[in-house]
């Protein structure tokens, strides 16, 4: 069943689409200050809940403040946050893996049983106490879903190492005296990179869900700042007056979320390889 | 095949021990004194004296290894400590709780497991007609839409728009139905979606091709079909279960459902930490021993796999 295939032009040509998208939202989250037509952060009581209008392009919230303004400044929250916990866990978990799957021994014992205690919490479950007794903000909401997020890499990364150390490449490397370091860096890591990036990808949505999960719950990423999900947690109670303070963070969230999970899908399909659940 | 559940169960145990530790780990690091916290949460004013003699109570002044000790000795017999809120038991308020979130997550899984099958299969026979696209589309919507937005957006459409259905959750079943839908449109599409490839991966197998050749009925290879992909299917319903104790928490808070996840968040809000720490341990045993259930129940079900077990 497993054989590698060359992926198709048309695949090749809807990554590129999506890559292109992908870029857009992070170009439009780092343009942000620039884009918005009014200050996210100004209240003003003269247009509390307004419809939307040519000077508020998706009207206003309870405090009177810009949702345009806000939803673009929350497209920074969330793709900054989910892209750093993605990257910071990939390279912890992916270190520990590959130190677990090389040195073996106790190193490995340690390290797999350390993650083995984490894959024991259903990940949201954990993630909610940990934010919730540290109390909000974003680097605590991040800490509580990196603290599983690694997980997946090291275990990746150690099968990947397991694997790859009985290749006659490597044998060689360590034959002609290249140094554990040496051979990890330079010639285990680009062989293993592919499965390790798809899980990356498919990570950020994850990531993005989370966040915003937790921000609505009150126990992430906490007012005023701009976020989705503390926009749409904010507004639930008026959805009846102001349905576009609601629906504005919303529907950002979902095409944010379906972007980069339909770009994680195609790069899947383009480097085929499996994804660990 | 005594031998095998036997080692499973020593590893689960071992797994508890790790996460009971972590768990009691998660309050201890906590910022600032469990003691003021526990006389906050009860609203009594703090002084100095009441402070000493609250944390000499609550044995805070012992060491970090005999205070999870003590704490893990009690935990195993279902003793996990009083709510500093109101002073209830805190197994007692769980066990309450995860009646109610055991209704929710049960009906959640079988309304998901009756749309998805039927759905998974209609894709994996028509693959890649119209229909498959469709249903895919759907699912790989309903996979990238967080919880909580589906939750806003139902109630904002059936209940503010339509005016079908009740905003708070009552008991009733009426009240059911829009927590049980919000849960399981996540989960539902994640199954149509894996469902689907495991079920191709069986319909390309060469036993579908000699029974067809051989002209055996159409529906006896689809039940061989879903027999063999019973232990895959099995596999991902269990992990999902990590998934419906998470979200339970989101969901019951918004439609105020009285179960284990409008527990914890209240705990969360009155900084309650026994009765965080028992949801931590109670949903990552249930996790762990559902798990725990799925692989031994392959099993039961596959004959296959008792051969290789003297390994």
């Amino acid at each position: 069943m497993k054989r590698k295939k060359t992926p198709s032009s048309r695949a090749l040509v809807r990554l590129w689409i999506f890559l292109a998208l992908a870029g857009l939202l992070v170009l439009l989250s780092l343009l942000a200050p620039l884009l918005c037509p009014n200050d996210p952060y100004a209240t003003s009581s003269s247009v509390m809940n307004h419809a939307p209008c040519a000077e508020y392009p998706l009207g206003t919230d309870r405090y009177g403040r810009c949702i345009c303004s806000r939803v673009l400044m929350g497209a920074r929250t969330s793709i900054f946050s989910a892209t750093a916990l993605v990257a910071i866990t990939f390279v912890v978990g992916t270190i520990l893996g590959m130190l677990a799957g090389w040195f073996g021994g106790i190193v490995d014992t340690i390290i797999m049983r350390i993650a083995d205690a984490f894959l024991a919490f259903p990940q949201m479950v954990l993630a909610i106490a940990v934010a919730g007794i540290l109390g909000g903000g974003m680097l605590n909401a991040m800490l509580a879903l990196g603290v599983m997020g690694w997980t997946i890499y090291a275990r990746l990364a150690r099968a990947e190492v397991l694997a790859l150390k009985k290749e006659p490449y490597v044998q060689a490397g360590i034959l002609t005296g290249c140094g554990p370091i040496k051979i990890m860096v330079g010639t285990l890591l680009p062989n293993m990179l592919g499965p390790l990036v798809v899980n990356a990808a498919t990570q950020v949505g994850v990531m993005m869900i989370g966040i915003a999960g937790l921000s609505f719950l009150g126990i992430g990423v906490t007012e005023p700042q701009a976020e989705w999900g503390s926009m749409i947690n904010l507004s639930r109670a008026y959805v009846q007056l102001a349905p576009w303070a609601v629906l504005a963070p919303a529907g950002a969230t979902i095409i944010t979320v379906m972007i980069f999970n339909y770009l994680s899908d195609l790069i899947r399909d383009c480097l085929d390889v499996g994804v660990e659940k | 095949m005594g031998r095998y559940i036997g080692k499973r169960v020593l590893h689960v145990a071992w797994i508890m021990l790790a996460v009971s530790f972590l768990t009691f780990l998660l309050s201890y690091l906590s910022p600032g004194d469990a003691a003021m916290k526990k006389l906050n949460a009860q609203g009594v004013a703090v002084s100095e004296e009441v402070l000493e003699k609250t944390r000499e109570s609550m044995g805070l002044n012992r060491s970090f290894l005999v205070q999870y000790g003590d704490w893990a000795w009690h935990a195993l017999r279902f003793d996990l400590g009083t709510s500093y809120k109101d002073g209830f038991p805190v197994a007692e308020k769980l066990l309450k709780g995860l009646k109610n979130t055991a209704m929710l997550a049960v009906s959640s899984i079988l309304l998901s497991l009756l749309v998805s099958l039927p759905f998974a299969f209609l894709c994996a026979l028509k693959k890649d007609s119209w229909l498959d696209h469709l249903i895919r589309l759907f699912s790989f919507m309903g996979n990238s839409l967080p919880n909580f937005l589906i939750s806003v957006l139902l109630v904002y459409f059936l209940c503010v728009r339509a005016k079908l259905l009740p905003v708070v959750a009552n008991k009733s079943l009426s009240g059911l139905i829009l927590p049980c839908l919000a849960l399981s449109i996540p989960i539902c599409s994640r199954f149509i979606r894996q469902f689907r490839a495991e079920l191709l991966e069986q319909l390309g197998k060469p036993y579908v091709a000699g029974a067809r050749a051989r002209g055996v009925k159409s529906r006896y290879v689809l039940w061989n079909v879903l027999h063999n992909a019973s232990i895959s299917i099995l596999t991902i319903i269990g992990l999902s279960v990590g998934t419906l104790l998470g979200g339970s928490v989101v969901i019951e808070t918004i439609f105020r459902w009285p179960g284990l996840g409008k527990l914890a968040m209240d705990a969360i809000t009155n900084r309650d930490y026994p009765v965080i720490q028992g949801f931590v341990l109670l949903s990552s045993l249930i996790y762990v021993t559902v798990n725990l259930i799925t692989d031994v129940s392959y099993h039961l079900i596959d004959p296959r796999l008792r051969e290789g077990e003297g390994e």
